[in-house]
């Protein structure tokens, strides 16, 4: 009964289409239909960031954006900031997670990986208070946050080290 | 070819308390951790379940003719449809499918599987059901009054309903009389005596709040049954080795043909330790259809229908003498059940050791009686009723010193337990350090001076005033004997290539046991991390476990750990040494090498020792199994005995700024000391600490479920609100090694402890800034303006 639509897009950098319902989101069409499970579920209303995706550069709740709306558009998820070698703040910021114990569940990382890639795109050299703003749409139950702070003022730190200018 | 330039030495080094990363932690990352949201099996369907749309009411009828008919529904079931389900949880009070009645906004009356989610919800959605409102009893104050709503009047039958209660059934609730759900009674010494002897007696009534866990991967299972009738799932279970059998009981089934496998849970912090409804309507829906189901919740629904912290009106009486010394403690509690009976109704086991033994008290009295409402069901939750009992008995401390003009740090300090004491409860302290932590926090936050300050300052002008609190906790760190085996099970197997498989009964819940024990088992075996991969999720290939709970993994799972290690070990030795033709004790395992236990020369690789074993006439593998059960004992029927294996402790201080326009607190800067016994993975322990810390923050100023007539007013992370990363306090937290005998390396638990001080602290520290006293949580800027301003009521309860 539901009406479904035609849309093609770049996800993770591969030219795609798909045939989606047309109340669907972006997050059931990536975990439903186009299989990638990295991005996760976690209120379905846009609370708790569990769902952050990119597009077109900017960070976005892929529950709260329809699935038709991706259309046209560029759209990274955690495989693709996971599958790209180019991206030498996406291995730093994980290398960072890793060693600073920014993990514990994980369920909520997927998001905060995407929402500290996007905010160190955008502010390389954010400091503590800014990273802490930057991160306040995404919930984490276990850490108490702290560890993952640490992990991205530790990438910041670095850039600002390598930086020129 | 010299032999001389070939020899190597090998120095001695250390994996204990090291910064360890998280073994799965770049799996977890990438995105590439497949929890049980990410898992489909071929053929699954989607289960999902129809709530009551009344708080209290009879069931007068259910039409499932239109849902039935719907294209791609493949099973509709009710009550009437498992005429063999059975009652569950703590109380065996609770029918997975109500079919006569419904208790509260959560209650299960019926459950589709289908072949879409979209397909199950418009399912549901043409369900009728027909109700007969019967009047709602939210508040516990009323559940004893005379002429009380009864919530559980009528027996339950196997069969589901009452009408159908047949003679001689299987199982059957026998329904209650009263609104009493369980009654808890402990006492030592004689509390009239106690306060006879004081020369300070205070008493107030303090009321904690609904909170829940929000775990961020909602709750699920996958229920498949195969050819041969042999269940399988995939749960999000703490305890797989008690609900496999419990599970049984409720399917009336063979353990043995019930197999769960646990894939990594998006948090767990004690809210899945029972069975609940939807996880016996999956198994039957899974029946039904002859398909596997997947049953994922909403997160409305996690809100709606998962257990909470437990709500508790209690009312403390404590006495002291004018030198500081404590004479008794007279404590009753109600607590509010809701409407089933789960754990939240048990933490009083936690609650009186608290009052009991935290400090030394001659005389205590403890009473609480758990309530039927039909409000939501409270269930295990982080701290298990310390969280509240500490709220209580710190505010006290803080007020009893306050009320002979004694500093309340000298006065923690005079009663604080020592190792050694056998407190009145039983609890043996083996290792103690919790004067250790005390003076630790009181010098690292500067406690006295600040208080001082503080106190002078609030008569000073601005709307900000700063405030300082102390609080103190003991909790079991050594496992808690509950259940007949309070045990853990490793096997460990070493491969050709010295690679290690520790198959381990222990849960992990993010925890990072896995890492913790893989590196347990490389202390003794000389192994770096790497050489280790973890089984532990799996029932059909795990030894029995009795889960993850009571702080207990690293303390009882790793004792099992390092059993099966040294028994690896002295195995690996003795072929050594018989290969090099000298003692055993001359030889070490270090860096992957068996070598001279007095130089540190390397004498063969371990790999090499171990195919030399497996590849000749006699042809051995060194595999090894341990199980471990602590030396601790149950308790008697009065609730006396050494219940854990070793005890932990902890002092936090919680700085504050209170804005007394506004009635904002906010948590500026937590000091704490923690008696871990020894740290064993720096890095896991600090952020065990720093989660749990963030958490009783959340408890004491953000979070609350606001229940309105049984009716959840808040089931959202909009409304509900959970701490975020700007209001994080400054964590400062130092380690007490008091080096446990009996504790792995020393250690002891510490999943829990964190959490429990803050809201205590907090209290008092809201005191130390304004002189006003708070006996209600949480500390919204609402509550905290009211009490501020003298608006507020002061909890009141008195037992019947």
């Amino acid at each position: 009964m539901s009406l479904m639509h035609d849309i093609a897009f770049t996800l993770n950098g591969v030219k795609r289409s798909a045939t989606v319902r047309v109340d669907m989101s972006a997050l059931d069409m990536l975990r439903d239909v186009v299989g990638l499970t990295g991005t996760k579920y976690g209120c379905g209303e846009g609370e708790c960031g569990a769902c952050t995706i990119q597009v077109d550069g900017l960070s976005i709740n892929s529950c709260l954006m329809f699935a038709v709306d991706c259309h046209g558009r560029d759209v990274v998820t955690i495989e693709g900031l996971a599958d790209d070698p180019a991206s030498g703040r996406a291995a730093a910021l994980r290398h960072a997670f890793v060693e600073h114990g920014a993990v514990q569940c994980g369920f909520c990382t997927p998001g905060m990986m995407m929402q500290a890639s996007h905010l160190l795109d955008k502010h390389p050299h954010a400091d503590e208070d800014s990273i802490k703003r930057g991160i306040e749409g995404n919930i984490c139950r276990c850490t108490g946050y702290k560890k993952i702070v640490d992990a991205i003022v530790a990438v910041s730190h670095q850039e600002g080290k390598g930086a020129t200018t | 070819m010299t032999v001389a330039e070939k020899t190597r030495f090998i120095q001695p080094d250390t994996l204990i308390g090291k910064r360890i990363v998280k073994m799965d932690a770049p799996e977890k990352i990438e995105g590439k951790t497949r929890y049980i949201h990410d898992i489909s099996l071929p053929g699954q369907l989607h289960g999902k379940i129809l709530r009551s749309a009344r708080v209290h009411a009879r069931i007068k009828s259910i039409d499932c003719s239109a849902a039935r008919s719907l294209p791609g529904v493949h099973a509709v079931i009710t009550a009437a449809d498992v005429p063999d389900q059975r009652p569950i949880g703590v109380a065996r009070d609770h029918l997975p499918l109500k079919g006569d009645r419904v208790r509260s906004q959560r209650d299960e009356i019926a459950a589709v599987a289908a072949d879409s989610e979209e397909i199950a919800c418009q399912a549901l959605k043409l369900i009728r059901v027909e109700y007969e409102d019967l009047p709602v009893l939210s508040d516990p104050r009323d559940a004893l009054k005379p002429g009380a709503v009864l919530i559980h009047p009528e027996p339950h039958g196997a069969d589901g309903s009452s009408e159908h209660l047949k003679q001689g059934a299987p199982v059957a609730y026998a329904g209650k009389p009263d609104n009493i759900a369980m009654r808890f009674d402990y006492s030592h010494g004689d509390v009239a005596q106690g306060e006879a002897e004081s020369d300070v007696v205070i008493e107030d009534t303090f009321q904690l709040h609904y909170v829940t866990h929000c775990c961020m991967g909602v709750s699920g299972i996958i229920a498949e049954f195969d050819a041969s009738g042999n269940l399988l799932m995939y749960s999000n279970t703490q305890v797989p080795f008690l609900h496999k059998r419990e599970f049984a009981d409720y399917l009336n089934m063979d353990p043995a043909r019930i197999r769960i496998i646990q894939p990594p849970i998006g948090g767990g912090f004690g809210s899945k330790l029972d069975i609940y409804p939807f996880e016996v309507i999956c198994v039957f829906l899974a029946r039904a259809a002859k398909r596997p189901v997947k049953l994922l919740f909403t997160r409305e629904e996690e809100f709606l229908a998962s257990p909470t912290r437990q709500p508790v009106l209690l009312t403390l009486r404590s006495g002291c003498r004018k030198d500081g010394t404590l004479t008794f403690r007279q404590v009753n509690t109600l607590h509010d059940n809701g409407a089933y009976t789960s754990w939240g109704a048990t933490t009083p086991f936690v609650m009186m050791q608290t009052f009991s033994s935290l400090y030394r008290v001659p005389h205590c009295d403890y009473h609480t009686v758990a309530v039927y409402t039909n409000n939501p069901y409270a269930g295990s939750f982080r701290g298990y009723g310390n969280l509240q009992a500490t709220f209580a008995i710190e505010q006290h401390m803080d007020m009893l010193a306050e009320a002979i003009g004694m500093d309340p740090f000298d006065f923690r300090l005079k009663n604080a337990q020592d190792a050694g004491e056998v407190t009145g409860q039983g609890m043996s302290f083996k290792s103690c350090g919790f004067k250790d932590c005390l003076n630790t926090v009181a010098t690292r936050s500067d406690y006295q001076n600040k208080r001082k300050l503080n106190q002078a300052a609030q008569s000073a002008p601005g709307a900000i005033k700063r405030g300082i609190g102390m609080a103190s906790m003991l909790h079991v760190g050594g496992g808690a004997k509950i259940y007949p085996s309070d045990g853990c099970g490793t096997i460990l197997k070493l491969d050709d290539f010295a690679h290690v498989t520790l198959i381990t009964g222990a849960s992990e819940i993010g925890q990072g046991s896995e890492t913790v024990l893989s590196q347990l088992v490389c202390e003794e075996l000389g192994l770096p991390m790497s050489a280790l991969t973890v089984v532990n999720n799996d029932t059909a290939i795990t030894p029995w476990d009795v889960g993850v709970h009571a702080s207990r993994t690293t303390f009882i799972a790793g004792n099992s750990a390092i059993g099966a290690a040294k028994k690896a070990k002295v195995k690996i030795l003795a072929a050594a040494a018989k290969k090099f033709a000298c003692p055993e004790a001359d030889l070490g395992l270090r860096g992957g090498w068996v070598i001279k236990a007095a130089t540190g020369e390397a004498l063969i690789d371990l790999p090499r020792l171990l195919r030399s074993l497996h590849f000749t006439d006699k042809a051995e593998l060194v595999m090894t199994t341990f199980y471990y059960e602590p030396p601790s004992v149950h308790q008697d029927k009065a609730y006396k005995g050494d219940v854990s294996a070793a005890y932990a402790w902890a002092t936090q201080a919680v700085e504050v700024e209170v804005d007394t326009e506004t009635g904002i607190v906010r948590m500026v800067k937590v000091t704490g000391a923690h008696d871990v016994g020894r740290v064993l993975n720096r890095l896991g322990i600090e952020g065990q600490i720093e989660g749990g810390v963030v958490m009783g923050q959340g408890y004491a100023l953000t979070e609350n479920l606001m229940i309105v007539n049984g009716v959840m007013k808040n089931p959202n992370f909009r409304d509900y609100k959970l701490v975020t990363a700007p209001e994080i306090p400054e964590m400062d937290i130092s380690f007490i090694e008091s080096m446990d005998g009996e504790g792995p390396q020393g250690a002891k638990g510490v999943g829990e402890a964190p959490a429990i001080c803050i809201a205590a602290a907090t209290a008092n520290a809201i005191y130390n800034a304004t002189g006003v006293r708070m006996f209600d949580l949480p500390f919204t800027p609402e509550r905290v303006y009211r009490a501020l301003h003298g608006k507020s009521e002061k909890p009141s309860w008195k037992p019947l």
